[in-house]
């Protein structure tokens, strides 16, 4: 980070993206809602364990997305194009890193039960 | 940041101008520092599944469910997430050159982060000190690791907001400043990600 | 004081480390000597180490990779001549506990200090030039990376003389690794050294995917880059995202070694498996990373000495892209053994297989590059021919492994060995010697002797048979890796034949350091004053050999995917432009090297646990980084007056050429 002095442009050109009052809280009025609910699903409802489990890993991929969009501004304009895919394929990488390896233990544990 | 690029690439064509793209563009550090923050993403993803491996070996010692206190976890994470707005609001006064708006709510945002930090450190002591210390299980040193390393995330982000605060200070809000702002604000949100993950799958998956 | 290390950490016991040190000390201080006697502590100090130019930082990345190719061959060459003295009930001249420290540092040396730095060190000389760059995007960071590379290097070659290094294998899988199997401080070396140099791997990897994405040519559209520079941006998409697996794996080992955590241990309920799930899921698509750079070499040269644009050069790209994608779904079959059931080594097994199309179009695609293309036998395609036999073998012999139920009985045998050998040693080194012989002209302005370079050529590559087929059938035989000592007559004589072969590698690598001195002796005969002695396509070839600090004066303009023939046919190639404008560039700076040389002591620290060292040594890095980040002065402009006068002299020169 340090080599830079001549930054100027940059910051500029990218004015349009760092987000407005507004869009902040928005964002975070949504990030709340979707926080407390799954706090409340399992803290203090009787939903189904499964369902819940459903529930509350949906709300966090949303509420993911949410932090992307008014947070982080990713999208899919010119300048965000190279930020957002290098985060699709990250997201490519850690489904298949994650899902497998937990397949991959999971199913040798089941065979030493 | 890529339409600098191509501003600068017009003034190659028109045969004139310095090479502003080479090897100092704001835009090259903070696509940069996002990749870096990539890596880091599959980082925690590692230490996530280590976790999803680990979490049932509790080693006939406590699990999730005894020591998981929601209510302390939603307070934990009210702080960052009300964090993350008081960044916002710094980079959007950074944005109109209002220094000491800067300054104050990069103040708030550290406040906020050591309020998260310390809850933190107070939830792992009294861990410790109930003996289910990262010694304990397989599930304790997983639980210790991930959400230690979050904290520490948060903790290094911290340290970076006081340099931040002091240059900000001294040397106001030149483009350099702004570029390492714009770089800290994507760390910030992004430790609030992590965060997500981490009371969803640790805490409240934890509790279920 | 000092933690665990005592007087006692130094082998004197052991003749062989004794006087490998002995003979490393006198080399030292003869090099150290020579420099102070031809007064060039300045010169290196300014022109190299400080520097931040990426083909100085290449240049040195490659002596790296060759003192460190030097070190694990003379690792093999004792593993080879061990097991042909070993036989029969003997128990040759290493024992065990030294010779399992011996095939550890073989395999570490050769993947992290040997083939990495080589690859790094090509991509760094030639990517910026190949995209019309003045230099990496970051060119603090890349001084700064490889001096971190330099610091795991001296940790890596330290555990010779100080302690011990790890007896586990490359892998280090647990519970042996851990505390409990493995107290000393050899697994300790194993992971701050790989730690160091993983981080600098992935700054590494940042660098250049920012400088390929925003430092081209303003003209250059990413489907007209040259080849090497899309298999190097492929691998690098692989560093990013599997190298942070690694470090992951290794600092919950270290957690595991140090403040009693129980991830991998056989008790308190830790998984060791996931280590070794962990550990392939970075190590798969780390042999990608290492291969593809070299796919890109082969490709480079094959179009440049047949004359011919590339064929196929959409598909390599897209099939290089499949690869490391399909990378990431193939890590099991490096444990296929371990048990998971029946689906899940299906799958893993289909996914292996199906990474053989990709790579079949690859080799299509040069073979119908040569279709009806006038080949010139030079040494970089004698290596490329090679590479396309040996690596087809190679890849044969991997599918055939990719069966699981075959599999179960090839696993953790030498025939493991010799596949794994025929594809980083047929794919990845073949392709690095190629590149090494095909661009060197470039960095230094002399071509090399061509009468070595194919001695070279040959003795590697019937060395290489000799030393790889008796592996692949002593697999057969049922003979598993890391044997100190064999008792079956039946192996003997193949065991005979490969250390044969070893010694045949040896006189291949001797032959390509002879090479070179022969070069340098004879530079005056084989000087290039034309910046383009192959003919060739792409934009490195430009500009003058050796290229100027700035390497372009202006930056090329861009119009085809062979930019450089493009322009020779349109007869614009060695135009002088009407006027310079000042080029901006970086300053020197000697704040990778102070940072390297902290990372360098905290290691060393924390492997031997001297805690106030480690805590110093990490606030020297931070104020090390902030001293350099809040640092005004980096950067200043080269006047068109300088430049005018570099120019005119290169372009002197052609006329006369």
């Amino acid at each position: 980070m340090s080599q830079h002095p001549k930054a100027g442009h940059a910051a500029h050109a990218d004015e349009g993206k760092h987000g407005s009052v507004q869009s902040y809280i928005v964002g975070f009025i949504l990030a709340v809602i979707l926080t407390v609910i799954p706090f409340w699903m399992v803290m203090d409802s009787n939903v189904s364990r499964k369902a819940t489990l459903i529930a509350i890993s949906l709300f966090a991929i949303v509420q993911i997305v949410v932090h992307l969009k008014y947070f982080l501004h990713l999208d899919f304009s010119t300048e965000g194009k190279p930020n957002t895919f290098s985060f699709l394929f990250t997201a490519l990488v850690i489904v298949m890193l994650v899902g497998l390896s937990v397949w991959i233990i999971f199913s040798a544990n089941a065979l030493m039960m | 940041m890529t339409s600098h690029v191509i501003q600068s690439h017009a003034a190659h064509a028109a045969g004139h101008g310095h090479d502003h793209e080479h090897h100092d563009s704001g835009g090259s550090t903070v696509f940069g520092f996002w990749l870096y923050l990539m890596t880091d993403c599959i980082l925690f993803a590692s230490v996530f599944a280590t976790y999803a491996v680990l979490f049932m070996n509790t080693a006939g010692g406590v699990s999730g469910k005894d020591i998981f206190e929601l209510d302390f976890v939603l307070v934990e994470t009210f702080a960052l997430l009300l964090s993350s707005i008081t960044y916002g609001f710094a980079m959007i006064a950074a944005h109109k050159g209002n220094k000491g708006g800067t300054i104050r709510w990069l103040l708030a945002t550290f406040l906020l982060g050591a309020v998260f930090i310390s809850m933190e450190v107070y939830e792992f002591h009294h861990l410790i000190a109930a003996g289910h210390g990262p010694s304990s299980s397989a599930f304790l040193s997983a639980f210790f690791a991930l959400v230690g390393m979050h904290g520490l995330h948060v903790a290094a982000g911290m340290l970076w907001m006081i340099v931040m605060i002091l240059e900000v200070n001294r040397r106001g809000l030149a483009p350099r400043t702004m570029t390492r702002l714009t770089c800290l604000s994507l760390f910030w949100h992004f430790l609030d990600i992590v965060w997500i993950c981490v009371f969803t799958i640790v805490y409240l998956m934890g509790a279920l | 004081m000092f933690g665990k290390l005592t007087l006692e950490a130094v082998p004197y016991h052991e003749p062989i480390v004794m006087v490998t040190l002995a003979m490393v000390a006198l080399g030292g201080l003869a090099l150290i000597a020579a420099i102070t006697y031809f007064r060039k502590w300045n010169y290196l100090w300014t022109e190299w180490l400080t520097s931040v130019d990426h083909k100085r930082i290449g240049v040195m990345y490659i002596i790296v990779a060759l003192v460190m190719l030097l070190r694990g061959f003379a690792d093999a060459m004792m593993m080879r001549s061990q097991l042909a003295l070993a036989t029969n009930g003997a128990l040759g001249y290493l024992p065990p506990d030294h010779y399992d420290q011996i095939f550890t540092a073989h395999g570490v040396i050769m993947i992290i200090f040997m083939a990495m730095p080589f690859m790094f060190g090509l991509m760094n000389i030639i990517l910026p030039l190949q995209i019309g760059a003045r230099d990496v995007a970051f060119p603090f960071l890349n001084s700064l990376s490889f001096w971190l590379l330099v610091a795991a290097v001296v940790l890596m070659n330290l555990s010779l003389g100080v302690g011990e290094f790890a007896r586990t294998g490359w892998v280090a899988y647990p519970p042996l690794s851990g505390l409990e199997f493995s107290p000393g401080v050899g697994v300790d070396y194993y992971i701050w050294a790989l730690q160091i140099s993983g981080i600098g791997t992935t700054l590494t990897a940042v660098n250049f995917l920012v400088t390929v994405l925003k430092m081209r040519a303003p003209t250059m559209k990413l489907m007209e880059m040259p080849i090497f520079t899309w298999t190097c941006t492929w691998a690098n998409v692989l560093v990013v995202a599997s190298f942070p697996i690694l470090t992951a794996a290794l600092g919950m080992l270290t957690l595991d070694r140090y403040l009693d955590f129980h991830f991998f241990t056989s008790d308190g309920g830790g998984n060791a498996m996931m280590y070794i799930n962990l550990f392939w899921a970075w190590g798969h698509p780390e042999v990608y990373i290492l291969v593809l750079p070299a796919f890109g070499i082969f490709s480079e040269v094959i179009s440049t000495f047949t004359g011919k644009r590339l064929f196929g050069y959409k598909s390599m790209i897209y099939a290089s892209g499949v690869i490391a994608i399909l990378g990431f779904v193939v890590w099991l079959h490096h444990f296929f053994t371990m048990g998971s059931g029946a689906n899940v080594n299906a799958f893993f097994g289909i996914a292996t297989m199906v990474i053989a199309i990709p790579t079949g179009v690859k080799l299509f695609n040069w073979l119908f590059t040569i279709y009806r293309g006038r080949l010139r036998f030079t040494s970089p395609v004698l290596w490329t021919l090679g590479f396309m036999v040996t690596f087809t073998i190679g890849g044969m012999t991997g599918v055939l492994m990719a069966v699981p139920g075959a599999d179960f009985v090839l696993h953790n045998s030498l025939f493991l060995i010799a596949h794994f050998h025929n594809t980083i040693i047929g794919g990845a080194v073949f392709g690095y010697l190629a590149g090494f012989t095909f661009w060197f002209p470039k960095v230094f302005g002399f071509k090399l002797n061509e009468k070595w370079g194919k001695a070279s050529f040959w003795f590697w590559q019937i060395g290489f048979y000799f030393a790889f087929v008796p592996l692949y059938i002593l697999g057969f035989l049922g003979m598993t890796r890391r044997l100190n000592h064999t008792d079956n007559p039946d192996w003997t004589p193949w065991l005979y034949v490969a250390c044969i072969g070893a010694v045949l590698i040896l006189f291949g690598i001797l032959c390509q350091f002879i090479q070179v001195f022969v070069s340098v002796r004879d530079r005056k005969k084989l000087v290039d004053e034309s910046g383009d002695p192959w003919n060739a396509h792409t934009l490195e070839w430009a500009t003058s050999s050796p290229p100027p600090f700035y390497n372009f004066a202006t930056t090329p303009v861009v119009h085809d995917i062979d930019a450089f023939t493009d322009m020779k046919e349109k007869g614009i190639a060695y135009d002088r432009p009407a006027r310079y404008a000042p080029i901006h560039m970086p300053r020197n700076t000697s704040a990778g090297l102070i940072i390297g040389a902290f990372a360098t002591v905290g290691g060393f620290a924390a492997i031997w646990h001297i805690w106030w060292l480690a805590i110093v040594s990490l606030v020297g890095i931070v104020a090390a980084f902030l001293v350099r980040a809040y640092d005004n002065d980096v950067d200043y402009y080269v006047q068109p007056a300088e430049i005018e006068r570099l120019e005119n002299a290169h372009l002197a020169k052609l006329a006369k050429a």
